[in-house]
């Protein structure tokens, strides 16, 4: 197997706040392969956010980062910020949330090009700028008639390609995408996940794809990690995952999602935890409908999903239910709980 | 979507401006007649016989009915005449002519100076948020718009005038008025100076513009400072300003070209609510240097008690504020394409 | 209490400390205008003592700390009666505007329609006239019909800033009606009163204390300057710093400073202390002036999870520790 585009080991993503500090992103490991797309899912304020952001080194002032984030092979937290910085853009790119208000309403989308493509390659003639933008918004689907127009005059799903096309034509080797469907209607949203599915044809590009939606995940993605709390409690291929999943609040959150065949909403009691002071031992212990014992008291061993080696960022499971092997038989005792005060209910 | 609505916008604008107008003309109208007393009276009374006063009442039309000298104060109006003065019998439209060309150097000179002073600092305080630099020129701010035109007028005759030798009284010197005043062309006398070819009186004319020029200009600069910073502040958490960064471009270029740009567009809208602030402060300056504009001939007919006098100024005003907001909707219209399809 | 308290916990920094700043100046004025009577050496028309005159622009020193002015009159105490001038003029034309335009707000932005639409122009082109100017002509009128020249001078500033309160209110009363979040509140069952109650009330009184407070330190600014143009209230019926100062526009081409220096620091300690004031209920009003600052934060040393291996790879597994 070839090595991977960008891979992580214990990344931590800490922020401080009045109440304390803030743990968005506690201990998470993951690897990307080229042309690989890996889905990133969990409810809102998991800190899948943050992650994306951090790994282009756009997180807000007072955030601090550590760990260990590798791309092809170089430690990107050991660098020094200027050699992170180059790196913004031509090897790493992002996609965001809201394409409405990502595009400077003042400039034109050939001046957004311009700017871009100068940036990182100075020498570059006008006409190549040109040649080039085009080219990669003809693969996106924007006429190149539409390249003198201000981004006020297109709508929302042709406003993600142009954003998508702005990030692709530097080729980078990673690009994270943000919820990038999140605001579109379902329609324009299958054409943007379909072309963000073939941009490994196009481009060879690895991708991150951030939502909170299983069905594009089913949809686009090579394998997913699934994220609570700040850590990545599943992660593996995609449609095995989804087949079998291992870990509870995985299959809770299969179980959540609406379909034809549904009959009866479920929903998963509770509430997301607060990441300043997270529950101790396992994060999710309190919403479980498997807990045990044990997992009040310890973080549970990352182990491999169906068995054998670990190997961790890229198919296993942190969960002592469904990996129970060496506890004790007070440990694997079903946890006994008071009653969830109507507070925590969300 | 159509790229032509420029016109349809300017008609529409126009559409709204005439209301606005009426009000306005109404009220001032209103106002100088509701006033007790009898303006003739008010202006001349005690100097000349009563009968000769009546005999002018009956010339000015001011016995016939309100709505009648309503319509005709209208109908004047829209054909730009504003009267003519009862203490001393000159047409309105004369003085304008003969005064408003000061008045209009004056305040352009002080909005120049606004903009230069408020704008740089506001984008410095913005881009420097609550540091030392930040408060500073805040402070600067308040104190400035705190500070009367006089007092800073005061100050500046005191402490800047004569060490450095600018002048603080009128226009001009007597040599460059007699020279240049007495054959005007624009009646803007800056203008003239500079149109015969006469540089030691454009020099001359220029050094008395500087102390209340950069009066009323340190007066207005305030509100760029406070609109430049806070429009800043909002551009620099923009989304686009962050999506600009994540493709790697050099943060002294995003903020120039991202947030700078965006932060001052809507400082053209501001600029037509600062020509009310101007106008009203320039009245002030006038009085403080001397100066031979509008606001003193206006300060002169309210010591006289001059009703037509200071209705017909203040009318031009009312007028002139009208015309330049327009003007600045259109130009805003012009820059920011999005204005023009709302 | 709570809301009172609120300016003080919302700001942090440099924000409180204008606000703070900007309160302890303007109670050092509020001080000065009701304690005058026993403050100021003088009374402010006052030109002798003891039958002895003053003497006329005498510089400042013993007996005179602010010097006298071309009128006889001791500087100091023209200064400190100033303020119970400008205070009660300024308090009185704040207060009659609020209590007309708020009415007028509400009426237009409850009926709506023709009324509506006709007080909102009325409205607007009195907000887009020169405040001066409107300053002006109304205390041109004013003058020859009031005998107190410090009502006619608070009437004149009432009027302009009537409109301004009546758009904040009018604009809250018609999203009262239209807004979603209303409309929201509705569906949920809240009745007319509650909807008034928490939503008209609450926005109106926060934004009505900065308004008010803006509108004050305008209103100082041009009171001065209507003092300044002889339209304001005469020396002997009440100190004026506005008037002061015209006054002292002459002397200072004789090197006499100490006439309109004081005045003048005057008006700019307590225009700047209203501005830093309002600015700074202005930025608690509204929350998105915020900046939400996250603070620096160490992380400790990474917790090992026990039975994990360390280190990523994608194949062998690591080594344990």
């Amino acid at each position: 197997m070839t090595a991977p585009v960008v891979d992580a080991t214990d990344l931590r993503i800490w922020y401080g706040t009045p109440r304390g500090p803030v743990r968005a992103v506690d201990g998470v490991s993951f690897s990307v392969g080229r042309g690989e797309i890996l889905g990133l899912v969990g409810e809102s304020g998991c800190g899948k956010s943050t992650l994306g952001r951090g790994l282009l080194g756009l997180l807000p002032e007072g955030a601090k980062m550590d760990g260990h984030l590798g791309f092809k092979g170089e430690d990107l937290l050991a660098m020094t910020p200027k050699e992170r910085f180059q790196r913004r853009g031509r090897d790493l790119a992002m996609i965001f949330q809201e394409p409405l208000t990502r595009l400077n309403p003042l400039m034109r989308i050939s001046e957004h090009f311009v700017e871009t493509l100068r940036t990182h390659h100075p020498k570059m003639s006008a006409a190549e700028i040109e040649n080039r933008s085009l080219e990669v918004l003809r693969l996106i689907g924007i006429p190149p008639s539409r390249w003198k127009s201000y981004p006020h005059e297109f709508s929302g799903g042709m406003r993600q390609r142009l954003m998508i096309a702005l990030a692709l034509v530097l080729r980078p080797a990673f690009v994270v995408a943000d919820e990038p469907t999140t605001a579109l209607d379902v329609l324009v949203e299958a054409q943007i996940i379909k072309i963000l599915h073939d941009l490994r044809e196009n481009f060879d590009t690895s991708l991150l794809l951030i939502t909170h939606n299983l069905g594009i995940i089913a949809e686009a993605c090579d394998r997913v990690a699934v994220m609570y709390a700040g850590k990545i409690v599943e992660i593996g291929d995609a449609r095995t995952v989804f087949a079998d999943p291992k870990h509870p609040y995985t299959r809770e959150l299969l179980r959540s999602t609406i379909t034809l065949a549904t009959d009866g909403l479920h929903s998963i009691p509770g509430a997301p935890p607060d990441l300043v002071a997270p529950p101790t031992g396992c994060h999710f212990h309190p919403r479980c409908p498997d807990a045990m014992e044990v997992c009040r008291l310890r973080e549970p061993a990352i182990r491999a999903r169906g068995g054998g080696p670990v190997m961790v960022g890229s198919n296993d499971v942190a969960c002592w239910a469904a990996t129970p092997e060496g506890l004790t038989a007070g440990e694997t005792a079903p946890l006994v709980r008071e009653e969830l005060s109507v507070a925590d209910e969300a | 979507m159509s790229r032509g609505s420029l016109p349809r916008y300017i008609l529409a604008r126009i559409g709204l401006m005439i209301p606005m107008m009426l009000v306005l003309l109404t009220l001032v109208f209103l106002l100088l007649r509701v006033a007790p007393g009898d303006p003739i009276t008010a202006a001349v009374g005690g100097k000349l016989d009563p009968v000769v006063i009546e005999a002018r009442r009956e010339s000015l039309g001011l016995n016939r009915p309100l709505i009648v000298q309503y319509l005709e104060y209208l109908w004047q109006v829209a054909r730009f005449d504003f009267g003519q003065t009862i203490s001393d019998n000159r047409p309105i439209i004369e003085i304008i002519r003969d005064n408003g060309g000061a008045t209009l150097t004056l305040t352009i000179g002080a909005f120049l100076i606004a903009l230069g002073i408020g704008i740089p600092l506001g984008l410095v305080a913005g881009r420097a948020r609550d540091s030392v630099r930040d408060v500073v020129i805040r402070l600067f701010g308040v104190v400035t718009y705190a500070a009367p035109i006089f007092f800073v007028g005061l100050m500046m005759q005191m402490f800047v005038a004569r060490p450095l030798g600018f002048p603080t009284s009128g226009i001009a010197n007597p040599r460059t008025q007699f020279t240049v005043a007495t054959k005007p062309i624009t009646h803007i006398l800056l203008i003239d100076a500079a149109l015969q070819g006469n540089t030691q009186a454009l020099g001359d004319i220029l050094l008395h513009h500087v102390l209340p020029c950069l009066t009323l200009g340190l007066l207005i600069c305030g509100v760029f400072i406070r609109l430049v910073r806070v429009n800043l502040l909002q551009t620099l958490q923009a989304d686009y300003v962050e999506a600009a960064r994540a493709r790697g471009i050099h943060e002294s270029r995003v903020v120039r070209k991202h947030a700078f740009r965006n932060a001052l567009v809507p400082v053209v809208t501001v600029i037509g609510l600062q020509a009310a602030m101007l106008l009203g402060g320039a009245v002030l300056t006038e009085k403080t240097f001397n100066w031979p504009g509008l606001g003193t001939q206006l300060v002169h007919y309210i010591s006289a008690r001059d009703y037509i006098g200071v209705q017909g100024l203040v009318t031009f005003f009312a007028v002139i504020v009208v015309m330049i907001s327009l003007v600045v909707d259109v130009i805003n219209a012009l820059i920011d394409p999005r204005v023009r399809y709302s | 209490m709570k809301i009172l308290l609120a300016p003080f916990r919302n700001t942090t920094g440099m924000a409180r400390w204008l606000l703070v700043s900007g309160l302890a100046l303007v109670a050092l004025f509020v001080v000065m205008a009701v304690f005058a009577p026993w403050l100021a050496p003088y009374g402010f028309a006052q030109n002798s003592v003891d039958g002895v005159k003053f003497e006329k622009l005498v510089p400042p020193g013993p007996g005179h700390p602010f010097g006298t002015n071309d009128l006889f009159y001791d500087v100091l105490s023209r200064v400190i009666w100033g303020s119970q001038t400008a205070l009660v003029v300024v308090l009185l034309s704040v207060v009659l505007s609020a209590l007309i335009g708020v009415p007028l707000g509400l009426l237009s932005g409850y009926v709506g329609g023709r009324t509506d639409r006709v007080l909102v122009l009325i409205m607007d082109a009195l907000y887009a006239f020169p405040s001066l100017l409107l300053a002006i002509v109304f205390g041109f009128l004013l003058k020859s019909v009031l005998p107190s020249g410090v009502v006619a001078a608070a009437l004149s500033l009432t009027v302009i800033y009537i409109p301004q309160y009546f758009r904040v209110v009018r604009n809250t009363a018609v999203s009262a009606r239209e807004a979603t979040y209303v409309e929201a509140a509705r569906a949920l069952g809240a009745s007319n009163s509650t909807i008034m109650r928490r939503y008209l009330f609450s926005n109106v009184i926060q934004s009505v204390p900065v308004i008010g407070t803006l509108n004050a330190a305008d209103a100082i600014s041009t009171l001065a300057a209507l003092g300044f143009l002889g339209l304001g209230i005469q020396p002997q019926e009440a100190a004026e710093w506005g008037f002061d100062l015209s006054r002292a526009m002459d002397d200072a081409a004789s090197g006499i400073w100490w006439t309109g220096l004081f005045p003048g620091i005057a008006i700019v300690l307590l225009v700047t202390g209203l501005t830093l004031v309002g600015e700074g209920l202005n930025e608690t009003v509204n929350p998105t002036l915020r900046k939400r600052r996250f603070s620096a934060v160490v992380l400790p040393p990474a917790a090992v999870p026990s039975g994990s291996a360390t280190g990523s790879t994608t194949g062998a597994e690591g080594a344990a520790s």
